[in-house]
C-alpha cells in the first residue's frame, strides 16, 4: 500500500537489478565456501570424510541455486522499482552511522563511541534540544558501563578514555 | 508416595524468607539477562555463579535456577518488541510475536509468551517430578544416530514451509549450513573456511547472525518505512491478560502437543531452540489457521514458547540424572553442582534428597514467582514502544553491538553483526526466507557431526539410521514430516473421492 | 601515551625492585591495578571451566586481591582464539590463562600460529589423571581381558573422548600402538556426553577424567580398568564396590606401556616481569591453601603437583616434546 504510494512519488533503483546482483553475490559466496572447502580437503581419509567433504557440497549447492535465481531474474525482468532514492537515502542514513560506529569500537571503545551514535541519532532524526540529547546521550553509556563493568564483571571493549579512568 | 513426602519438604526449604528473596532476585536478574541480546542465560548464571560460593548449595541453586526461568520468560519481551530475540530459543517467537506487536497487540502477545512459557515450564517439571528416573533411562538411549534422527526430524518439520520462491528457499538454508561450518571441525580436529583469519576460529554464532538479519534488518526496514516501530498507538488496559487467558483454551491441542515436542527434545538432549522451530512449524501444519501464520497469530506465539519452556526445564533432567547437559546454561549450572561439592549423575536422587527435591520445588515455586512477575510488568514493556524511535534505535543498536561482543568477546563479530544486518534487509527486501537460514545455523554443525559419528561407528554404512526401532521410528517421522504436504494433499483427493462417491 | 596508571605501576615496579635488592622482605612488589582478565581456552561448564572459575570464586570469598578477576571464555578454534589473544597483548600484567593440554594439540593440529614460548609460564597447579573405563555390563575385568576382546573384535571397538586430534585421541592412538589394537575413535564435544555414550552402550571404552565418570562409576554402570599415571593415586577413601581411586591399577603395570597426565597450568602475558609473575605465584599458592581447592582437587582425584619457576618451564617443555611425537607418530599434524 504504502510502496505503490510512494513510488508514484519519486525514482530509485529497479528491483530485478538488484535481485540480480543478490544471485551473484549468493553464488559468489558459493563459490568461497567451494574454494575453501578445496583447501580443507574434501576426500576420504581413514577417519572417514574430511573437513571439506560437507562444505564441499553445500557450496556446489549454493552455487547451484544462486545460478538458477540468476537465470529467473534475467528471463523475467519487470519495471517494479525496489525503492524510491528519498526510501534509500533514509536506509543509509542508519547504515552508514552504525557502520562508523562498529568499526570505530576496537579503538575508542564501544562506551564513547555510542555517546557519540545516539547523540547523532537523537539530534539528527529526532532535533532534540541538547539537555535532553545529552542526558540520554551519556545516561544510556553510563548506564551500560555500570551494569556490566561494576556489576556482571563483563569486561567489554574499552579505549584510551577508560584507560585513563583506569580502567 | 514417599517421592510426594520429599517433594513437600523441598517446598518448606524454598519457602523460607531467605531463599524467597533470593528466588525473587533471580528472576528478576533472569528477566534484565534475558532482555539483553547474547548476554544469554548461560552468560548469566557462569557470571553469577562466583557469587554464591558463600551460599548453601540449595540457597545458591534456587538463586541460579531462578536466573534461567527468569531468562527463559525474558527472552521473550525483545522478540515481539523489537524483532530481536534475546535468546536463540526466542527466534520462532519473533515470527508472530513481531507482526502482533506491528498490529497494536503488543499486549496480548506478551501475555500470551509469558503464561505459554508458564504452562510449558510446569509441565516439563510435572514431568521430571513423576518420572525422574525412566525419563533418565530414556535419554540413555540416544547414541549419534538417534541424535541425528532427532535433529533431521526438527529440520523436516519446519522446512517446505515458506511461501517464497523453492531455490531462494534452498539457497538460504544452504547459506546457514556453510555459515555453521565455518571454524574447528569437531570430528577431524580441523580448521575449515577461516582462510587463516583468526576472529573466523569461533566460527559464525548464531546469535550474531540473529541479532543482524532480524535487529538490525528490522530497523533498516523501519527507516525505509518511515521512522517508526508500529503499534506504537497500542493502548494498554489490564483487561488484556485476562481477556488473553480466555482466548487461550482455544488452543489447547497445540499447547499438550508443544509440552510434549518440548519436553522430549530438552531430554534427548537436543535443546529449546530446535524444540522452539518444531512446534512452530508442526503447529502452522496442523492449525486450522496454518495460513495466517507469520501475520499475527496468537497461536503461533504459543506453540513455540510452551514448547522452549519445557525443553529447558526438562533440560535439567539430563543433568542432573546422567551428568549431561542439555543446553549451555545446563552446562554451567552443572559446573556449580561440581563446585559446591555436589556430583551430579545417578547418585544424587538417592544420596542428596533434599537438594533434589528442594530444587524441584524451586521450579514449580519459581516459575509461578517468574510468571507473576513478568505479567505485571507486561504494560511497563508495552510502553518501550512509545519512545521516540530517534532515541531507542541508536539504544537498540547499542545493545546489539553489546549482545554481539559479548558472545565471543570478539569486535570482529560486531562488525559481522552489521553486515548480517544489511544482508538482512536485503533478503527480506527480495524475498529471501530468513527462518531456514538461522535454523541451519543452530542445527547445521550439530547435525553434520551427528551424523558422522554414527557413520564412523557404522563404517561408512547409512543402514545405521534404520538400525532399531528407535531410530527408525524417529527418521520416519521425518520423513513423513518432510513429504507432509505432498500426503495432505493426497489425502485431499481421498477424502474428496470419497466424498463424490457418497 | 603514558598514562598516570602504567606511570604507576612501572614506578611500584622499580620501587620493588630497588627493595629487592637491598636486601629487604620483597613485600609485594607489583600489585594489579586493574581487574584481572582469566583467560579459559575452552567452553562454559569443562574442566578448565570449573577450575577457573572455583579459582575466581576463592579469590573473592578470601579477598586474596584488590581488584575483582574476570573469567572470560575465549574457546574458538580448540581454544586458539584465546591463546592468540594472550599472545597478542604483551606487556599486559592483567591478563592470565588457564591452559590444558590444548596449549600443545591445538597449534600442532590446526597450524595456528602459536607456542606456549610466547607466553610467560607462572605455575602449575595440578595435573589431570585419565582413566580407562569400560561399561559395567561388560565381562572385561582387567586391561588383558579388555584388550583381549578388543583384538578378538577386529577393529569394531567403540573408543569415545572429548574432541579431536586431542588428549583422549592421542591416549587412544597410545594404546593402539602400545596393545596392538585398532579402535574406531568417536570424538564427542565433552567429558560429560563421553561417559553417557558409554553407560548408553553406544561405545565400548573411554578415557574420561576422575570427576567426568565418578557418579556413573558409584551408580555401579562403569568400571575403571587402570590409571594413566607413574604411581597410583593417593585417595584412598572408598568409592565405589569397595574400591578407592588408590586400588585403581597404573596401566603401566597391567601390561599398557605408557603415561599421560594433562596440565592444568596458568600462564601469563608474554613480556611480564618478574615481580608480576611473583605476584601471582603467591596468589595462586594461598588459593591452594584454602579447603575449597582441597575439595576440588580431592572429588576430581586431580594429581596436586604444585610447580613454578624452571622446574615447571622445563616440565613443559618437556610435555611438548612427548606431544610432538605422539602426534607425529599418529599423523596428527595439520599438513
Amino acid at each position: 500500500m504504502s510502496e505503490e504510494a510512494q513510488s508514484a512519488q519519486g525514482t530509485g533503483p529497479r528491483y530485478d537489478v538488484v535481485e540480480i546482483g543478490m544471485a551473484v553475490a549468493v553464488t559468489a559466496f558459493g563459490a568461497v565456501v567451494v574454494y575453501g572447502s578445496l583447501l580443507a580437503g574434501i576426500d576420504w581419509a581413514s577417519d572417514g570424510p574430511r573437513a571439506g567433504f560437507f562444505p564441499f557440497y553445500i557450496g556446489v549447492f549454493i552455487v547451484i541455486s544462486g545460478l538458477i535465481i540468476l537465470v529467473q531474474a534475467v528471463m523475467n525482468r519487470s519495471q517494479t522499482m525496489f525503492a524510491s532514492w528519498s526510501q534509500l537515502r533514509q536506509v543509509t542514513s542508519v547504515v552508514v552511522p552504525a557502520t562508523i560506529y562498529v568499526a570505530v569500537i576496537p579503538t575508542i571503545g564501544i562506551y564513547v563511541s555510542s555517546v557519540f551514535l545516539i547523540a547523532l541519532f537523537m539530534r539528527w532524526l529526532g532535533r532534540y534540544r541538547w539537555p535532553m540529547l545529552l542526558a540520554v546521550s551519556v545516561g544510556v553509556p553510563l548506564f551500560t558501563f555500570i551494569i556490566f563493568e561494576r556489576w556482571f564483571l563483563v569486561p567489554l571493549p574499552k579505549g584510551p578514555l577508560e584507560d585513563y579512568l583506569g580502567y | 508416595m514417599e517421592e510426594i513426602g520429599h517433594l513437600f519438604q523441598g517446598f518448606q526449604t524454598v519457602l523460607e524468607p531467605y531463599n524467597i528473596l533470593l528466588m525473587a532476585i533471580g528472576v528478576l536478574l533472569g528477566v534484565i539477562i534475558g532482555v539483553l541480546p547474547g548476554l544469554g542465560g548461560a552468560n548469566g548464571v557462569a557470571i553469577l555463579l562466583p557469587l554464591t560460593f558463600s551460599m548453601s548449595p540449595t540457597s545458591a541453586i534456587i538463586m541460579l535456577t531462578c536466573i534461567y526461568w527468569g531468562a527463559l520468560f525474558g527472552g521473550a519481551i525483545t522478540s515481539v518488541l523489537f524483532n530481536i530475540p534475546g535468546e536463540p530459543w526466542s527466534v520462532a517467537t519473533t515470527f508472530d510475536g513481531y507482526p502482533m506487536a506491528r498490529k497494536g497487540q503488543a499486549a496480548e502477545a506478551l501475555t500470551a509468551a509469558f503464561t505459554s512459557s508458564f504452562i510449558g515450564a510446569l509441565f516439563a517439571v510435572i514431568i521430571i517430578t513423576l518420572v525422574a528416573p525412566q525419563v533418565a533411562r530414556f535419554a540413555l538411549a540416544f547414541g549419534p544416530a538417534e541424535k541425528f534422527a532427532v535433529y533431521f526430524l526438527a529440520f523436516c518439520s519446519f522446512v517446505g514451509l515458506s511461501k517464497e520462491p523453492p531455490f531462494k528457499t534452498i539457497a538460504a538454508m544452504m547459506i546457514g549450513f556453510a555459515l555453521a561450518s565455518i571454524g574447528l571441525d569437531m570430528m577431524t580436529g580441523q580448521l575449515r573456511l577461516t582462510f587463516g583469519y583468526t576472529p573466523l576460529l569461533s566460527g559464525v554464532n548464531f546469535l550474531i547472525a540473529v541479532i543482524g538479519l532480524f535487529g538490525i534488518g528490522e530497523i533498516l526496514l523501519t527507516m525505509e518505512e518511515g521512522l517508526q516501530f508500529k503499534g506504537s498507538a497500542a493502548r494498554i488496559r489490564a483487561r488484556v491478560v485476562w481477556q488473553t487467558w480466555l482466548e487461550m483454551p482455544k488452543y489447547w491441542a497445540t499447547i499438550i502437543r508443544s509440552c510434549f515436542i518440548g519436553s522430549w527434545m530438552g531430554i534427548t538432549p537436543a535443546g529449546a531452540t530446535p524444540a522452539s522451530f518444531m512446534s512452530y512449524g508442526i503447529a502452522k501444519r496442523i492449525s486450522k489457521r496454518g495460513k495466517h501464520f507469520g501475520t499475527g497469530e496468537v497461536e503461533g506465539v504459543i506453540a513455540p514458547e510452551v514448547a522452549n519452556n519445557a525443553a529447558g526445564t526438562s533440560a535439567l533432567l539430563p543433568m542432573l540424572a546422567l551428568g549431561v547437559p542439555g543446553s549451555p546454561t545446563a552446562a554451567v549450572l552443572l559446573g556449580g553442582l561440581m563446585i559446591w561439592g555436589l556430583q551430579p549423575g545417578p547418585m544424587l536422587f538417592i544420596e542428596q534428597k533434599e537438594f533434589v527435591w528442594s530444587l524441584i520445588a524451586s521450579m514449580y515455586l519459581g516459575n509461578l514467582a517468574g510468571l507473576i512477575i513478568v505479567l505485571t510488568c507486561v504494560p511497563l514493556f508495552a510502553a518501550i514502544l512509545r519512545i521516540p524511535f530517534s532515541i531507542i534505535a541508536p539504544v537498540i543498536l547499542v545493545f546489539c553491538a553489546i549482545g554481539a561482543y559479548s558472545v565471543n568477546n570478539s569486535t570482529f563479530d560486531v562488525m559481522l553483526m552489521m553486515g548480517f544486518g544489511v544482508i538482512g534487509y536485503l533478503m527480506k527486501k527480495c524475498n529471501y526466507p530468513m527462518a531456514p537460514l538461522v535454523l541451519a545455523i543452530v542445527l547445521g554443525d550439530k547435525a553434520e557431526e551427528s551424523f558422522r559419528q554414527s557413520i564412523l561407528g557404522s563404517q561408512g554404512s547409512l543402514g545405521v539410521f534404520f538400525s532399531n526401532g528407535l531410530v527408525g521410528t524417529i527418521m520416519t517421522l521425518g520423513l513423513i514430516a518432510a513429504f507432509w504436504p505432498l500426503i495432505s494433499r493426497g489425502l485431499d483427493v481421498l477424502r474428496r473421492g470419497v466424498a463424490a462417491r457418497a | 601515551m603514558l598514562t598516570s596508571n602504567r606511570i604507576r605501576s612501572v614506578g611500584a615496579a622499580c620501587l620493588g625492585g630497588l627493595l629487592a635488592m637491598s636486601a629487604l622482605p620483597a613485600k609485594a612488589a607489583w600489585e594489579p591495578t586493574r581487574p584481572v582478565e582469566f583467560i579459559i581456552p575452552a567452553g562454559t561448564g569443562g574442566g578448565a571451566d570449573i577450575m577457573a572459575r572455583t579459582i575466581q570464586g576463592i579469590v573473592a570469598k578470601h579477598n586474596l586481591m584488590k581488584q575483582p578477576m574476570v573469567v572470560i571464555n575465549k574457546s574458538g578454534g580448540a581454544g586458539g582464539e584465546g591463546f592468540l589473544d594472550v599472545k597478542g597483548s604483551p606487556g599486559n600484567p592483567h591478563k592470565i590463562i588457564i591452559t590444558l593440554s590444548n596449549l600443545f594439540t591445538t597449534p600442532l593440529a590446526t597450524g595456528i600460529p602459536f607456542n606456549w614460548k610466547d607466553l610467560t609460564p607462572v605455575a602449575m597447579l595440578a595435573l589431570d589423571e585419565f582413566i580407562l573405563w569400560v561399561n559395567a555390563e561388560k565381562p572385561y575385568k582387567t586391561v588383558k581381558e579388555f584388550i583381549d576382546a578388543a583384538k578378538a573384535a577386529n577393529g569394531t571397538f567403540k573408543m569415545s573422548g572429548t574432541g579431536s586430534k586431542q588428549e583422549d585421541q592421542i591416549i587412544t592412538e597410545a594404546i593402539q600402538k602400545s596393545a596392538n589394537v585398532k579402535f574406531i575413535y568417536i570424538p564427542e564435544r565433552g567429558g560429560g556426553a563421553v561417559a553417557t555414550q558409554l553407560v548408553g552402550n553406544h561405545v565400548d571404552s573411554t578415557v574420561n577424567n576422575p570427576n567426568e565418570a565418578v557418579s556413573h562409576w558409584r551408580a555401579g554402570k562403569v568400571r575403571p580398568l587402570c590409571v594413566f599415571d607413574g604411581k597410583p593415586m593417593p585417595y584412598k577413601e572408598v568409592i565405589a564396590d569397595g574400591k578407592s581411586w588408590a586400588d585403581i591399577p597404573t596401566c603401566k603395570s597391567q601390561g599398557l606401556d605408557m603415561e599421560y597426565l594433562m596440565l592444568r597450568g596458568i600462564f601469563m602475558s608474554p613480556k611480564a616481569t618478574k615481580e608480576q609473575v611473583d605476584y601471582y605465584i603467591g596468589l595462586f599458592q594461598k588459593v591452594r591453601e584454602t579447603p575449597e581447592w582441597q575439595k576440588l582437587m580431592a572429588d576430581g582425584a586431580f594429581n596436586a603437583t604444585f610447580m613454578t619457576g624452571a622446574d615447571y618451564t622445563k616440565w613443559v617443555a618437556d610435555a611438548e616434546k612427548t606431544h610432538v611425537e605422539l602426534m607425529t607418530a599418529a599423523g596428527f599434524l595439520a599438513k
